[in-house]
């Protein structure tokens, strides 16, 4: 039998821009066991409830994570939203989902070429990022802000999108998708990519199951889970139907992500068309009593907010489960029987963020 | 050209997110992409302490990440310059009152520069390095200077004895 070694991987590893720490247990080149450790970036925002209104709370649940920002102020509104009987105008709920949107599309790019990246494929990463950067000018242009936007409280959303602003958007979108398909057609059906990854870090539809994989990962070994079927914010007007791969290996996870990218162009074409028109908010007064489960679906998979009141401007408790979390069993299962050299692609390809994890 | 004088040499640059909520870590990767592409002076991310100049902090201290933010800092050969990233890695930010937040990077390791932002833009953070690039300089003559002077004494009492 070869000799065991174990190799420290992180917290400081150019794979990726945040502190995650594995040891991997190694027989000669091939991975028998991942013991991950996190930490690194733990703040404490969940008690930050009772230093923060609920209203305030909104900009703390922002900074969760950088990257699916508005979605995490989306999920925390639609809680309190939830709790205290709310009901937000339609046009606020289609902007929603247009900026969430849009979030998925530029995490997903962003993903794309950390993931090009790690399979040394610098090309593809520089084009990745380049595309993303029209998406990040219509959120600034839209909302201020390029990664943390600030447009969603509690009772609507804070800035309206003009018509001609729409139109430019929508007219914007046939070549932008077209971009994203030559983009799309590299990861999808080049040799040597196919070569790296069909067949690395499989995880079979049972066991992303049992597991408690969430999102894409879930979804690249055929559980068909998508949080965005329940129709929160404009989506049950919209219809959607989950992109589903079953391979469960890394190919497929970016497979799912690429076609979600076309999806999510998709979908922002038609809220737009079909955007009403009326006001962005409801006057909020009060403060939450009552308990709720507030659930959106993510780029990396479904979050949880629960959000317990007291009937006093402060909330009593709140609990953040993050998607990344739920996949770092699934991740410790794909990794043993994998090269070295495919680790820091095999970690990728559950699109890690490590912020949200450990808030 | 005389617009990219101060550009001697090409600084390396390692990039550490110490509890940020990754935003300004993206606006850091975005510097070195297309729009932006700092590598055209240079400028590379290096995955290795003892490869770099500058070290980019993002985010606040905490507990865990204390002893790992001291620890590259001290991997690094002099001269190296510190630019803190962003308004949570100056005082802690808006995270500032969390139970696990010690405060801004400047309570373990000294800093140089400040690049202010929530997130910090990538125009402020391409800024704070040309600003850090000059403080390097800066350390570099002071090095060099310090080791003449020590040349020249050694020289002066090797004559006399």
């Amino acid at each position: 039998m070869p000799e065991r070694i174990i190799v420290p991987f992180g917290p400081q590893h150019p794979v990726l821009p945040e502190p995650i720490h594995l040891d991997l247990v190694l027989e000669d080149e091939t991975v028998v066991e991942a013991v991950p450790s996190i930490g690194y970036i733990h703040r404490g925002l969940e008690r930050l409830i009772e230093k923060r209104e609920y209203t305030e709370y909104v900009y703390v649940a922002e900074r969760i994570c950088g990257i699916c920002s508005f979605m995490h102020a989306l999920c925390y509104s639609q809680g309190i939203e939830e709790i205290m009987k709310i009901e937000v105008p339609d046009r606020a709920h289609y902007l929603r989902t247009i900026w969430s949107e849009c979030s998925r599309l530029h995490s997903h790019l962003l993903w794309l070429g950390l993931f090009a990246d790690s399979m040394g494929f610098e090309n593809l990463f520089m084009r990745s990022w380049q595309l993303r950067e029209s998406v990040l000018d219509v959120l600034e242009d839209t909302t201020g802000g390029r990664v943390i936007q600030g447009t969603c409280k509690v009772g609507g959303v804070r800035r309206d999108i003009g018509a001609e602003k729409l139109a430019e958007m929508h007219r914007a979108l046939d070549p932008f998708e077209a971009q994203c398909r030559d983009l799309g057609d590299v990861f999808l059906n080049d040799e040597t990519v196919k070569y790296r990854l069909q067949g690395l870090g499989v995880i079979s539809k049972d066991e992303a199951y049992a597991l408690g994989a969430a999102g894409p990962t879930a979804r690249g070994s055929g559980v068909a889970m998508d949080h965005r079927e329940t129709g929160y914010a404009a989506y049950g007007d919209l219809g959607f139907k989950p992109v589903v791969e079953t391979a469960g290996d890394c190919y497929a996870r970016c497979a799912v992500r690429v076609k979600e990218v076309y999806a999510s162009i998709d979908l922002i074409r038609r809220a737009i068309s079909e955007m009403p028109e009326g006001s962005l908010d409801v006057k909020v007064k009060g403060a939450p009593d009552g308990e709720y489960f507030s659930r959106v679906e993510q780029p990396r998979g479904e979050v949880v907010h629960y959000l317990r009141g007291n009937g006093t401007k402060h909330l009593a408790r709140a609990r953040i489960r993050t998607p990344t979390l739920a996949n770092i069993p699934p991740l410790v299962k794909m990794l043993p029987g994998a090269q070295l050299a495919d680790v820091p692609v095999v970690v990728l390809s559950i699109d890690p963020c490590i912020s949200c994890t450990e808030r | 050209m005389s617009t990219m004088a101060f550009l001697k040499r090409s600084p390396w640059i390692l990039h550490y997110d110490a509890s940020s909520c990754n935003g300004c870590d993206i606006e850091v990767l975005a510097c070195l992409t297309p729009l932006y592409d700092v590598e055209r002076f240079g400028i590379i991310n290096t995955g290795n302490p003892k490869h770099a100049d500058i070290l980019m902090i993002t985010g606040g201290i905490n507990e865990l990440n204390r002893a790992v933010v001291r620890n590259l800092y001290e991997q690094m050969p002099e001269p190296k310059v510190v630019v803190a990233i962003g308004i949570c890695a100056a005082t802690g930010g808006i995270f500032r009152e969390c139970y696990n937040i010690a405060g801004g990077v400047d309570k373990i390791i000294p800093v140089d520069v400040y690049v202010p932002g929530c997130a910090a833009r990538p125009e402020m953070i391409i800024d704070g390095v040309v600003t850090a690039l000059s403080i390097l300089e800066e350390k570099r003559a002071k090095m060099t200077g310090a080791a003449q002077i020590k040349d020249d004494a050694r020289q002066a009492a090797g004559e006399t004895t």
